[in-house]
C-alpha cells in the first residue's frame, strides 16, 4: 500500500491543457530513477485516459487514480 | 518502446489552429512510441519559415471570434514549441516539400531549424507505410 509519504515528486499540472500534464509526467519519468513515486495532479479530462495509456505503453506502474474536487490525482511508480 | 507503424502527416494549412492540432497529434504519437513524418506543403511550409514561425497566422474561418478566444484562453504552448517537444520525445521528422519550397523561391536555410530536410513527394510516400493524414 502506498501512502502520500512515499511520493518522491509531485507535479501540479492543474489548469494545464492536453498534452501538458502527460508531458510533465514524461519529463519527470525521464529525470527520475527507478522506484520513484510521482504524483500528478491534473484537471485535464484527457489525462484520465492518456496517462494510463502512456504508462501501459511505457511500462510504468499506475499505483492509483484518486478523484478529487475538480481534478484527478495520479500516483505512478517508475519501474524501469 | 515498440514502433507500431509510422504516422504520416501532410500539413497544407498554415493557420495557427490547424498547426496547433497537428502538433498535438504529433506529440501524442511520439509519446506513444510512433515514428512521425511531417511533410510541409504550401501555407504550412510558409508558417515554418524561421522569421514567420511566431507571427500570427490566423485561424480557420469556422473558428469565428468565439473560437479564436476559446483557443487563446486555453493557453496551450505555441505549436512550434509542441513540435520541438515532440522531436525531443521521440522519432519525429519534419520535411519541407521540395515543390513548395520552389514555389516560394526559398531554401531549407530559410526554414526553422526544426525542419530536418527537403523531400520530394515520392520520398514522403516511400516512408509512409500506412495512411496519410492531410491537414
Amino acid at each position: 500500500m502506498t501512502t502520500a509519504a512515499e511520493v518522491t515528486r509531485s507535479i501540479d499540472a492543474r489548469g494545464m491543457p492536453c498534452p501538458g500534464p502527460l508531458m510533465s509526467l514524461i519529463g519527470a519519468i525521464r529525470e527520475g530513477t527507478v522506484g520513484d513515486v510521482i504524483e500528478v495532479l491534473s484537471s485535464d479530462e484527457g489525462s484520465k485516459t492518456d496517462i494510463p495509456a502512456w504508462l501501459n505503453k511505457a511500462g510504468h506502474e499506475l499505483i492509483e487514480v484518486v478523484p478529487e474536487d475538480g481534478y484527478s490525482r495520479f500516483v505512478i511508480r517508475k519501474v524501469r | 518502446m515498440d514502433d507500431e507503424g509510422t504516422v504520416s502527416l501532410a500539413l497544407f494549412s498554415g493557420t495557427d489552429d490547424k498547426l496547433q492540432a497537428s502538433a498535438v497529434l504529433t506529440v501524442g504519437a511520439a509519446a506513444m512510441g510512433r515514428t512521425v513524418n511531417v511533410f510541409l506543403q504550401y501555407w504550412a511550409l510558409d508558417a515554418f519559415r524561421a522569421d514567420r514561425v511566431l507571427k500570427d497566422h490566423g485561424v480557420s474561418p469556422e473558428a469565428g471570434e468565439e473560437g479564436l478566444r476559446a483557443m487563446q484562453d486555453q493557453g496551450k504552448p505555441h505549436w512550434s514549441d509542441l513540435y520541438r517537444q515532440a522531436k525531443d520525445l521521440g522519432e519525429v521528422h519534419i520535411y519541407a516539400c521540395a515543390d513548395s519550397l520552389e514555389m516560394f523561391g526559398i531554401t531549407k536555410d530559410d526554414l526553422d531549424p526544426m525542419v530536418d530536410g527537403v523531400w520530394g513527394v515520392a520520398s514522403f510516400f516511400a516512408e509512409a507505410t500506412g495512411p496519410v493524414t492531410f491537414i
